[in-house]
């Protein structure tokens, strides 16, 4: 038995164990269902550690036959979780968007209510999903792009399963009202503290990755992805210092106050946009854009000026979602200058993905997973440019708290972060699992099914948020204010239904690709490995 | 990075690559796009160009201002005093003229009940509805029947002292509690029968009941039970129910007692909000 499975045995028999205490002791039956799941967590995790040493080989070579042995199995775990929690993450999503067009869908249930549901889905899609899909392409192209296997043999299980089991604690906290509310950092402080762990093990498995790799220069999508790394370890550290009330308590008081916590929270949600659903999704385009084309990175100079702006300059930008309230307005003229600068270096990404299609632009009218990429660019572009415009003072005070934030978000989530996961996925599962792909003809249903709905939500959401925001404003001759606030939210209604309508057909969408996985997984049918073709024939 | 001995041009673009190769994966040596740099500078320069004209540097103390000295602060009070001086003529009128002058005069009138319209939107209709339609618990303001009456006077008393809020010159009283003071169960169900049969059509035997009324009601709400305006007992006759019109809610309703607030909106209102207020609340359907 290696130190490593040994220590991993006593760590997690001794954090069940502390786990069981608190739960013994704790001030609430939530924190101590918590409490029980980590303990379970602890117990299971010495289990499989010892059922795999006695099972393993003596060793695991590096290389087979001069190739490397890659470690596909936590990218297969996190892929398939990354379909599990989308699914879940849609639904919900489709079931608040309802919820606001019948407010009284939620029949007085609390755990169904928008305030506990909104959280849920928010994490569902950003953390639960999202987290999954970056986690398992993340994983994939750094070995094959470093030409190494993953470094560590239970570390990468223990970031994969970890990460999974924060997001369990997170989402059933939701659901039983455990909640810092603080908007994409609810987790309490025990949540935080965990995901802390398992973050810190990313880095240092990504790190030691690149150490070890066989190719002299860090291809680009590594850059993107270490960066995403390094900023959401700072922003999450940075957003949640805070003293719990006991260790027997899931409460606890963030140490920022005021204005302070406001422009905290702010740094933290924004550069979560621009780190998280931005940067490491870049770092997916990167790969499996030129991958898919089978065409080469339209230009490496604009890769390294964009990137190096693109972080420099998204920083910057967070308090452009505090115009016109106690932030001091210096601040909110840095973050709606430095938002105005960022459109470019954003753009940077786009145009390195859609011309990378120069000389093969052909294969969208036959490869429907490359056109799901392409779009999602696209929409990259499109959310990407609306975000500085909103980000302008005189714009922001008519978009500010309207429906316009929600159909902004949902372009970039639905358009780019989605459809270039989903994207994604179709290439990796079927190379992780050595199979072939089901059906391309379900993959262009999904698209189609899916563009409509993202077109139905945000066109709605323009039109809604619009509207919003001129009847907020709206004087009579008189000079006194035109509508009541329940009128507006009466007007919206026709907007809310069509909204649930387009995520709804959304969801259909991810459940057709559902399918088409299972159909994939099903069939005996192996496909040839991803690396038989090289990418470019040099024209000597 | 480029290797200028081997250069490796792409055939589909003519461009050479970086030389490198990720995966099966190489990148061409394709310079910036001019229009997305001169974009870029373009940004900054605008950039830098705001941070001159507007609050941008932070210092020790405070910040620098900005050639334009504009605030968020200073540009709100700018424009709340601009709706102010618009309003202020109409305004000066409404502190000048009683309710019955507003009320007669259609300019005056029609001024008020916008204004008044805008102020119940904001203070009001949280309780009353967007349209005054009232619901459980919250009286209808479009119904010409009124708790505290309902002529120009009435109303602007009742919106600025309120009810059972603490403001001595409010409506007080309440509704008591008749079954822990001295009413038996039976004699609650009996007089229910009865006020039921106000406004319903009914074949049961009432005659309990009423004596019940009699001996115990009527000081409030009248022989006739039309109820009475300067002590805020409603009517009894009608179909408008404030908590509800069936056996079961005047059962709750006599056993239980009942005592609605309204806050008193004369410690917060200036004198012409609630002048417009009165004159709007009166236009809705049922001033008297």
């Amino acid at each position: 038995m290696t130190i490593g499975e040994m220590l991993g045995i006593v760590l997690s028999l001794g954090g069940a164990l502390l786990a069981l205490y608190i739960a013994s002791k704790a001030y609430t039956a939530a924190y101590a269902f918590h409490m029980f799941v980590f303990a379970l967590a602890g117990f299971g995790g010495a289990f499989l550690i010892f059922k795999r040493y006695s099972t393993r080989p003596a060793f695991t070579p590096q290389e087979i036959d001069g190739r490397p042995n890659y470690n596909y199995g936590p990218i297969k775990f996190t892929s398939l979780a990354a379909v599990f929690w989308g699914i879940a993450g849609f639904l919900v999503g489709v079931i608040v968007a309802t919820e606001l067009a019948f407010p009284d869908l939620s029949m007085g249930i609390p755990w169904l209510n928008f305030g506990r549901l909104r959280p849920l889905h928010t994490s569902a899609v950003i953390f639960a999903f999202g987290g999954n899909v970056l986690l398992a392409t993340s994983l994939y192209v750094v070995q094959r792009t470093s030409r190494a296997r993953l470094a560590g043999e239970l570390a990468p299980w223990f970031l994969v399963l970890g990460y999974n089991l924060f997001i369990v604690i997170a989402g059933t906290g939701y659901l039983l009202g455990i909640t810092q509310s603080k908007e994409y950092a609810e987790p309490e402080w025990y949540a935080d503290l965990w995901l802390t762990i398992v973050w810190v093990t990313y880095l240092m498995i990504f790190l030691a990755t690149l150490w070890k790799r066989k190719e002299p220069h860090i291809y680009v999508a590594n850059w993107f992805t270490l960066a995403f790394i390094i900023t959401i370890a700072m922003l999450h550290l940075g957003n949640n210092p805070a003293i719990p009330v006991s260790l027997f308590s899931p409460k606890s008081y963030i140490v920022w106050s005021g204005v302070q916590d406001a422009m905290f929270q702010w740094w933290y949600g924004h550069n979560a946009v621009g780190f998280y659903l931005t940067a490491a999704f870049l770092a997916i385009m990167y790969y499996f854009v030129p991958k898919r084309a089978e065409r080469p990175v339209y230009s490496y100079r604009l890769s390294i000026i964009h990137f190096w702006a693109l972080i420099f300059m998204y920083i910057w930008a967070g308090p452009h979602h505090l115009h016109y309230t106690a932030l001091p307005d210096w601040a909110g003229t840095l973050g709606m200058t430095f938002s105005i600068m960022l459109w470019m270096p954003s753009w940077g990404g786009m145009i390195n993905g859609l011309m990378t299609l120069s000389g093969a632009w052909d294969k969208l009218r036959t490869d429907p997973v490359l056109r799901m990429l392409v779009v999602s660019v696209a929409f990259y572009g499109m959310s990407t440019f609306e975000g500085p415009l909103m980000s302008i003072k005189v714009v922001n005070s008519l978009s500010h708290y309207t429906d316009w934030t929600i159909g902004h978000v949902h372009s970039g989530a639905l358009g780019w972060v989605g459809f270039v996961s989903f994207g994604a996925l179709y290439c990796l599962i079927p190379w992780v699992f050595n199979r072939k792909l089901y059906s391309l003809k379900l993959v262009n249903w999904h698209f189609w099914v899916a563009t409509i709905g993202i077109v139905l939500y945000i066109t709605s959401m323009w039109v809604s948020g619009i509207l919003q925001g001129l009847m907020w404003r709206a004087y009579t001759a008189n000079g006194f204010l035109e509508y009541s606030f329940i009128e507006t939210v009466a007007a919206m209604h026709p907007f809310y239904v069509i909204r649930a309508m387009g995520g709804g057909l959304f969801l259909i969408g991810s459940l057709i690709m559902a399918f088409n996985f299972y159909k994939t997984l099903a069939s005996p049918e192996e496909a040839g490995a991803p690396e038989a073709k090289p990418a470019l024939a040099a024209a000597e | 990075m480029i290797d200028h001995k081997h250069q490796d041009i792409d055939a589909a673009t003519g461009t050479a690559t970086t030389g490198h190769e990720w995966d099966g994966i190489k990148e061409l040596n394709t310079p910036l796009p001019k229009w997305w740099l001169y974009v870029l500078y373009a940004t900054m320069i605008w950039s830098v160009g705001y941070w001159i004209l507007y609050p941008a540097i932070p210092l020790p103390s405070g910040a620098t201002r900005g050639i334009l000295g504009w605030s968020m602060r200073s540009a709100v009070t700018q424009d709340l005093a601009e709706l102010r001086a618009d309003r202020a003529p109409m305004v000066n009128e409404l502190n000048k003229s009683t309710l019955q002058q507003i009320a007669s005069d259609p300019k005056l009138a029609e001024f008020a009940r916008a204004y008044g319209h805008s102020a119940f939107g904001v203070n009001c209709a949280p309780c009353h509805g967007a349209n005054g339609q009232g619901s459980k618990g919250y009286p209808n303001l479009t119904a010409d029947r009124w708790l505290w009456g309902g002529t120009l006077d009435q109303i602007s008393a009742t919106i600025t002292h309120g009810a059972r809020y603490g403001d001595p010159d409010g409506h007080q009283g309440d509704m008591p509690a008749w079954g822990s003071q001295g009413l038996s169960k039976q004699q609650i169900d009996d007089v229910a029968n009865y006020v039921y049969s106000l406004s319903n059509k009914t074949t049961d035997d009432v005659s309990a009941g009423k004596k019940v009324f009699a001996d115990n009601c009527t000081p409030c709400h009248g022989a006739d039970a039309k109820g009475n305006p300067d002590m805020g007992a409603p009517n009894l006759t009608t179909k408008i129910w404030l908590y509800g019109g069936d056996k079961d809610d005047l059962i709750q309703t006599i056993t239980y007692g009942r005592g609605g607030h309204m806050p008193a909106w004369g410690a917060k209102l200036d004198p012409a909000t609630i002048k417009a207020l009165t004159v709007y609340v009166h236009s809705l359907g049922g001033g008297q």
